[in-house]
This record gives structure tokens, C-alpha cells and sequence, in this order.
């Protein structure tokens, strides 16, 4: 289970408290979230949300990392496998 | 009914409704003096039509020519009022836009009212006055109707059933049975908006901006199709409780051919599109009260979106598809991957998950 | 829409199909552990791409699923008790338990709301201080935190007509359970991203060195999937049995910290019932006596538990295990269907059952 959706961080509310919140851009909405599990987030950056609160800050090096091994597998792209 | 739902029309209601203001009590519907004052003054002056102003029993109408399509629907909605639209213009629209797609001009509606007790005037004046810009915007004409009310906990709010009659201009789509393989699919809008701005609404979601219904009149689309694509029209359904999937699946059933669509050419706004991914839903399951799929032959696709693209209600028409042999599914969708992939028929209303 | 979107790039796919197809040298037997994975591996047709090169067999990870039924019942009795309102996810809403689901409770006037967050019933709780509500908390350790952090913010508020019916589950022990079975076929998991999120993926470290086999967390996304029975399949290719990590843009090796702090301060683990499974050792969570006074259980008086009889017909435990796939069940789509589960995988969209309801109908005879 636990659908997690990643979601910008557009503004912090309440940072201090230890229930912290911040309201979070999903595509064309957003919603008030709970922060206190990734409470050193910035405005601007990624967070996954479950349940109405963020388990994580979306890193950005690590989520590269797949697109630069599928680059270094060179020329097969698989296309025609896939095709056929 | 608890009061927990007993109060969702006054949590949602963007009219101010102040709690002293007069309320609907059962007299409103006994056939007494308060009922014919506010039949009166309250229902027929809202909805303006002359006809209604004899209070007959039954309304005479001019001959029709030719033949005629008649339909009828009831709306519960809940929240009454929502991003969009509310009950009362949802009432007409989705009465209209059944004759519409069926190939008719509407011509007549009835309405029938059936109100709970308690329930504020000022939310059956703000209903009815939606009602009255829906008419007039759809040329439909309310001719008659009528009023219950329901002691208070037998309803939610205002539940209301309307019952139209159109025109039939020919030539009449000739409907899903007749779909050939290459015939392709075609939506007139992004999908999932009224229900995902329903389910908002009602579930308290707390998403800003609000997601906004698409509630509203499909006649203008509908009779562009027509005109534009003649005998090359299949068939047009709007695709309202069960989202596109369902009209597919029927389809599918009526042709026993297999309707494959493409994920990425199916349009979505980006409030759906967040909404959806939040609440894990799929907006091809979603319903729509302003958007129809309508199947064309093949190779008239673009005749279609070119007239379509040039009106107000459907500048985001696109084609998602086309009919083919019956497969192994009966409809299937090409997802990521390339190899289709059966579209589930889902059962009941989508609910918001975390799974 | 960034982090979604270019995980389900078509070209990118392919490549990595044929690096799966290239590299797998026999046909390696691999368990998704979690629902969502299953879901995302059949709605995106990848199983059946694979279907020479990988076997997926699919793990336990619906805990909508394996929510006792007893559990449910109890849930259904709350929302049928005065003054209270039930909450829970909608996913919740259809499972059934011993006779009726959620649902059909409210269509007969039980008091039922779905929430998007357990925070939300806390709100609800506030806006109706004459009321109980109880918000049943179902989910693996993702959503832990999401419902103590519910607790810690009725406590704060001084919401004290707020309380949990707590059924959550944890991941780590079923794997344990499934590894252990005479039979198991599982050569390697894809462990769940979201929970690794949470929970990090130390613990699997000793796991990975008492059973031998490569455990890679995953993320959900199609190349996520891909990624990962990718890394799982070179580990078992070359004869390596690591903990390996493709779901790093979220899940870190020591977890989220603070959010275990969370789950910590009001959960502890205790042996717990998975439904269609039996009793899993430390196998979930329990409220910790401080925070008794929030908890479903002591606040509510049990009522008459009703006799569970769960189908002889039904084969959800070998699905759980991952001994058959749902269309080898006899009963499956003919007695057993979403609209009539007879188990615990049929029972929410999320379970395996249910997901080859959805994606892999019994194929139709074509009529020609």
C-alpha cells in the first residue's frame, strides 16, 4: 500500500511547532500538510506525501541517479524489442 | 439521516443565510395558502415562464412536428452547492444534455421539487434562480412542475427530478451498436472535473483553488457534431456516473468490438490530474456533467475536433482512441509500456484511498 | 507532473526492459512486497512483458487485506453505536468483514465518513464536540506516523473525543513469515519503498544475511519497478545477496528519524492476526498504555464478537505467500469476486486477487 505522492513545498506555516505544517502544490492544487517528520525542508523543494503528511524530502542528486545508469547502458534502447 | 449530513448543505452554501430567515415547513407543500403563495412567489417568478403562471393541472403545448425524445432523471447531490454548479443547474444540464446527445433539440422540461423540511427559502431562491439561467441558456422551457416536502431527516436538503422533451432532427446518430473497427473516439473536454470538484466539496478535502465541475449545457456541442459530421456521427452519450469508462464499457457491449483509448491523449487539467494522484483515483472513472465521448468514423476525427476546438464548451476536445476487433478486454487502455492493458469497469463511486 | 512523470517515460521502459531481458540468464522468481507495487507491475502490463524472463509473485501488501475481520466488525459496531462517527480511508470502506462492509453499515444508518488524513478526523472531532469520533487506522508503518501524529495532536488540543481503532501492520515480520515457509519460492524481494521511507532498510541487513537473498526497496513508478528487478536480478545473476537501495530520492538507509521518533512515542510492537494469514509475531502496532485513553478498545465496551467463517473454497493464504497466482484458485471470478469477495486479497482494489480482477480478467474465447 501507502500511496505517496511527491508534492512542492509552497510556503511553510507554523514551522516551529513541532505539529509544523506547510501547504504543498500538487499539479493544479494544494493542500496544507503535515511536516513534523521533514521539518528541515525548504520552500521550493519536493516532499512525498501519505496520508496527508510528508515522510520524506524528495532528493534530487538521487533522483537523477537512474536516468544516468540508463544513460551509461549506451545504445540499446530497447525499442524494437519492444515493439515487436 | 444524522445531522452529521443533515448539515451538509449548510457547511457548503455560499449564499449567507441567516438563521432567522424563513424556513420550508410542511404547510409549504399541503396545498394550502402557504403553499400556493410560494409556488407563487418563490417557484414560478423565479422560473418565468409564462405557462406557469395558469397553475394548472397540466400544461397544453403547441404541435410538434416529427418525433420526439423524452428522458428523466433525478438529482441528489451532495454537497448542494459546489465549485462550479449546484443542484438546480445540474438539474436542467444533465436533463438536457441527455436529449442532446440523443440527437434532439430539448424543447420542454418539467420539474418536480422535493424539498426537506427546515430547509432555508433563500436556498430554494438561489437553486431556483440557477435553474432559470440553465433554462434560458439551453432554450429548454419549464412547463410545469411540482413541490413536496419531506419532514426534516427524510431528505438531504432538496432533492429535484426533471423530465424533458425534445425534438428529434434528423439525421439521428444511429447509436453504439452501429460502431465498426477504425471508427475513432473523441472527448469534448478534460475529464474528471465534476466529480472530483463533487467529491472535494463533500469529503472536505481542503484542496485550493477548489477543483471547479464542468457542469453545463452540451446542446451547442452536440449539434455541432451533428451538423459537421452527419451520418459519419456513431453515436454521442455524456459521460456522467462512471466517468469515460463506463460510456466505453457500454459501448463496447452494445458493438462487441473492443474501444482502446491512450492514456497520454486523454486531456485532464492539472487540478484533476493532482487531485487524482493524491487521492488515488482515476479520472477515467470520475464523472463529468459537461463532456461527452462521441465515436466517428474513421478518418473524420479531425473534421470533428477542428469544429469542436472552435466553440467555448469543447476547446479541449481530443481524440483518446479508437474501436477495433473484439480482443481479449473489452475496452483496453495503452498505458507507459506499449502492450494495452484491460480498462477495469470499476464498481460503485470512486472513494479517495491511501493504498 | 515532476517526480511522476518522467518515471513513466515509454522509451526509458523499454530500455530498461531489455536490460532485464539481456541480463536474466533463467527465469528468476521475485515477490513485490507491497499492493501498490502489484498494482503499478499489472496496470502497466509489466508482469506480462517479463513473463519469460521474472516471475513477480505477489507479497502480502494490502493491509486493507489482512485487517482481521474481527477488527472490522468492531469497526462497524462503533459506527452503528450513538453519538459516534467512524472514520477511516476509503479503501477501508469496502472490505467486508464476518457479513457486511463500512459501507453497507452506512447504507443502514451507521455513521461512516472517509477522511484523506487522519488529521482530518481530528478536525472533525473538533467540529463536533458532542461526538466520539474514531478514525480506524489501517496501514503499514508509512502511515504510522500519520495517525500518532493524530494522537499527539488530539492530546495537544485537548481533543478528548477523539480515539483510534488501531490495526496497523508491519512489513518486516510477514517477510519473515514467507521466507520460512516449507515451501517459499521467493529468490528476492522488492521491498516497499514507502515503507523504507519510514522505516530505512537497516533492518533488513541481517535479513538479507540470515536468508540469502537480495532484498532491493523499490519505489512505484513504472522505471522505479523496472529499476529495481533490474539491480534484483544482476544481484542474483552474479550470486549476491545485498541490501540494495533504488528508491533514493525517498527512502534512506536509517529511515526518516523523526518520524520513527513519532511512531515510537505512541505505538509499540505487538503480535498481531493477519487476516487469511494467522498470527504474525511482533506483527504490528499496538497504542502504548500512556496513550490508553485515545484508544477504540478501552474506551468502547467489545460487543459479542460474531463467529468468523472465512470460505473453504478460498485459496488466500497460498496467494499471500505467493504459492499460487489469484487465477489458479478455483473460486476465483466465478464464487469470488470484488463485489463478493470471499478473501482477504479480493477484498480491497489493492489486493492481489483484486488487481487480476482488474488487469488480468480470465481472457475471453474470441468470437469470431
Amino acid at each position: 500500500m501507502c500511496l505517496g505522492i511527491p508534492g512542492r513545498i509552497v510556503r511553510w506555516i507554523e514551522r516551529e511547532d513541532p505539529l509544523a505544517r506547510a501547504e504543498v502544490e500538487f499539479d493544479g492544487v494544494r493542500r496544507v500538510c503535515h511536516m513534523a517528520c521533514v521539518t528541515e525542508a525548504q520552500e521550493g523543494d519536493y516532499v512525498i506525501v501519505h496520508a496527508g503528511v510528508a515522510i520524506s524530502r524528495v532528493d534530487p542528486e538521487e533522483a537523477k541517479r537512474i536516468f544516468e545508469d540508463l544513460a551509461a547502458l549506451g545504445g540499446d534502447d530497447g525499442w524494437k524489442r519492444g515493439q515487436s | 439521516m444524522n445531522h452529521d449530513e443533515q448539515a451538509t448543505w449548510q457547511r457548503h452554501c455560499p449564499v449567507p443565510v441567516p438563521l432567522d430567515g424563513e424556513r420550508i415547513t410542511l404547510a409549504h407543500g399541503e396545498g394550502g395558502r402557504v403553499m400556493r403563495k410560494f409556488i407563487r412567489e418563490s417557484i414560478v417568478s423565479s422560473l418565468g415562464d409564462e405557462v406557469l403562471h395558469s397553475m394548472g393541472d397540466a400544461t397544453h403545448l403547441p404541435q410538434i412536428d416529427g418525433r420526439l425524445a423524452f428522458t428523466t432523471d433525478s438529482f441528489v447531490v451532495s454537497p448542494l452547492f459546489f465549485p462550479g454548479g449546484n443542484i438546480g443547474s445540474l438539474s436542467v444540464y444533465g436533463t438536457v444534455n441527455d436529449l442532446a446527445v440523443s440527437g434532439a433539440r430539448p424543447l420542454y422540461l418539467a420539474l418536480s421539487l422535493i424539498l426537506e423540511e427546515g430547509l432555508p427559502l433563500a436556498i430554494v431562491d438561489r437553486v431556483l434562480e440557477s435553474v432559470a439561467q440553465a433554462a434560458v441558456a439551453t432554450s429548454a422551457r419549464i412547463v410545469t412542475g411540482d413541490t413536496k416536502v419531506v419532514p426534516r431527516g427524510m431528505a438531504d436538503g432538496l432533492f429535484i427530478n426533471t423530465t424533458g422533451v425534445g425534438q428529434l432532427i434528423g439525421p439521428v446518430p444511429p447509436g453504439p451498436s452501429s460502431l465498426c473497427e477504425g471508427d475513432e473516439l473523441i472527448v469534448t473536454g478534460p475529464i474528471g472535473q465534476h466529480g472530483i470538484a463533487v467529491m472535494c466539496a463533500r469529503e472536505e478535502l481542503s484542496l485550493e483553488p477548489p477543483p471547479q465541475s464542468d457542469s453545463g449545457s452540451l446542446v451547442r456541442v452536440a449539434v455541432l457534431l451533428r451538423e459537421q459530421l452527419g451520418t459519419r456521427l456513431r453515436t454521442m452519450r455524456d459521460a456522467t456516473r462512471g466517468g469515460v469508462t463506463a460510456v466505453l464499457h457500454e459501448w463496447a457491449e452494445a458493438s462487441q468490438h473492443t474501444l482502446t483509448i491512450s492514456q497520454a491523449d486523454i486531456p485532464i487539467s492539472p487540478s484533476v490530474r493532482g487531485a487524482c494522484e493524491l487521492l488515488g483515483l482515476d479520472p477515467l472513472h470520475v464523472a463529468n456533467e459537461g463532456t461527452l465521448v462521441a465515436a466517428v468514423e474513421q478518418g473524420f476525427a479531425d473534421l470533428a475536433l477542428r469544429a469542436l476546438h472552435s466553440c467555448p464548451e469543447s476547446v479541449g476536445a481530443a481524440r483518446i482512441g479508437r474501436v477495433e476487433q473484439r480482443g481479449f478486454a473489452p475496452v483496453t487502455i495503452r498505458r507507459t509500456l506499449g502492450p494495452d492493458q484491460p480498462l477495469d469497469d470499476p464498481t460503485g463511486a470512486p472513494l479517495p484511498r491511501i493504498c | 507532473m515532476k517526480y511522476l512523470d518522467e518515471y513513466r517515460d515509454p522509451i526509458a521502459a523499454r530500455k530498461l526492459l531489455a536490460e532485464i531481458r539481456r541480463c536474466a540468464t533463467r527465469p528468476w522468481t521475485l515477490m513485490e512486497v507491497c499492493g501498490g507495487q502489484t498494482h503499478g507491475l499489472l496496470r502497466h502490463g509489466i508482469d506480462v512483458e517479463l513473463e519469460d524472463t521474472v516471475e513477480l509473485i505477489h507479497g502480502p501488501g494490502c493491509p486493507v487485506c489482512v485487517t482481521p475481520s474481527e477488527a472490522i466488525d468492531f469497526a462497524q459496531q462503533l459506527a452503528m453505536t450513538d453519538d459516534v462517527i467512524l472514520t477511516s480511508f476509503g479503501d477501508m470502506l469496502r472490505v467486508p468483514g464476518s457479513g457486511r462492509s463500512l459501507l453497507d453499515v452506512r447504507a443502514s444508518g451507521g455513521r461512516v465518513r472517509t477522511v484523506y488524513s487522519p488529521l482530518d478526523a481530528v478536525d472533525l472531532a473538533k467540529r463536533h464536540p458532542q461526538e466520539e469520533v474514531v478514525f480506524f487506522a489501517v496501514g503499514f508503518e508509512t502511515t504510522a506516523p500519520a495517525t500518532a501524529l493524530a494522537v499527539k495532536q488530539a492530546a495537544r488540543d485537548g481533543v478528548d473525543n477523539f480515539s483510534l481503532l488501531v490495526a496497523h501492520v508491519r512489513v518486516q515480520p510477514a517477510m519473515e513469515a514467507i521466507v520460512q515457509l516449507p515451501d517459499n519460492r521467493v529468490q528476492a524481494f522488492l521491498a516497499a519503498g514507502h515503507v523504507c521511507t519510514v522505516m530505512g532498510y537497516e533492518s533488513y541487513e541481517p535479513f538479507v544475511d540470515t536468508h540469502k537473498l537480495p532484498v532491493v526497496v523499490t519505489g512505484f513508478e513504472p522505471l522505479d519497478l523496472l529499476d529495481g528487478i533490474l539491480a534484483a536480478v544482476r544481484q542474483l545473476e552474479s550470486g549476491e545477496a545485498r541490501v540494495e537501495n533504488q528508491y533514493g530520492r525517498s527512502a534512506r538507509r536509517e529511515g526518516n528519524i523523526a518520524a520513527q521518533d513519532i511512531v515510537h512515542e505512541v505505538y509499540e510492537c505487538s503480535d498481531r492476526e493477519w487476516r487469511g494469514f494467522g498470527v504474525i509475531p511482533r506483527g504490528g502496532l499496538r497504542l502504548r498504555d500512556e496513550w490508553g485513553r485515545f484508544d477504540a478498545r478501552q474506551r468502547f465496551p467489545a460487543g459479542i464478537a460474531l463467529p468468523i467463517v472465512e470460505s473453504t473454497l478460498c485459496r488466500s493464504a497460498d496467494v499471500l505467500a505467493g504459492r499460487i497466482k489469484p487465477t489458479e484458485c478455483s473460486a476465483f471470478g466465478t464464487s469470488c469476486t470484488p463485489e463478493s469477495p470471499l478473501g482477504a486479497p479480493m477484498v480491497s482494489s489493492e489486493g492481489a486477487c483484486a488487481a487480476y480482477m482488474s488487469y488480468r480478467p480470465r481472457r475471453q474465447p474470441q468470437t469470431t
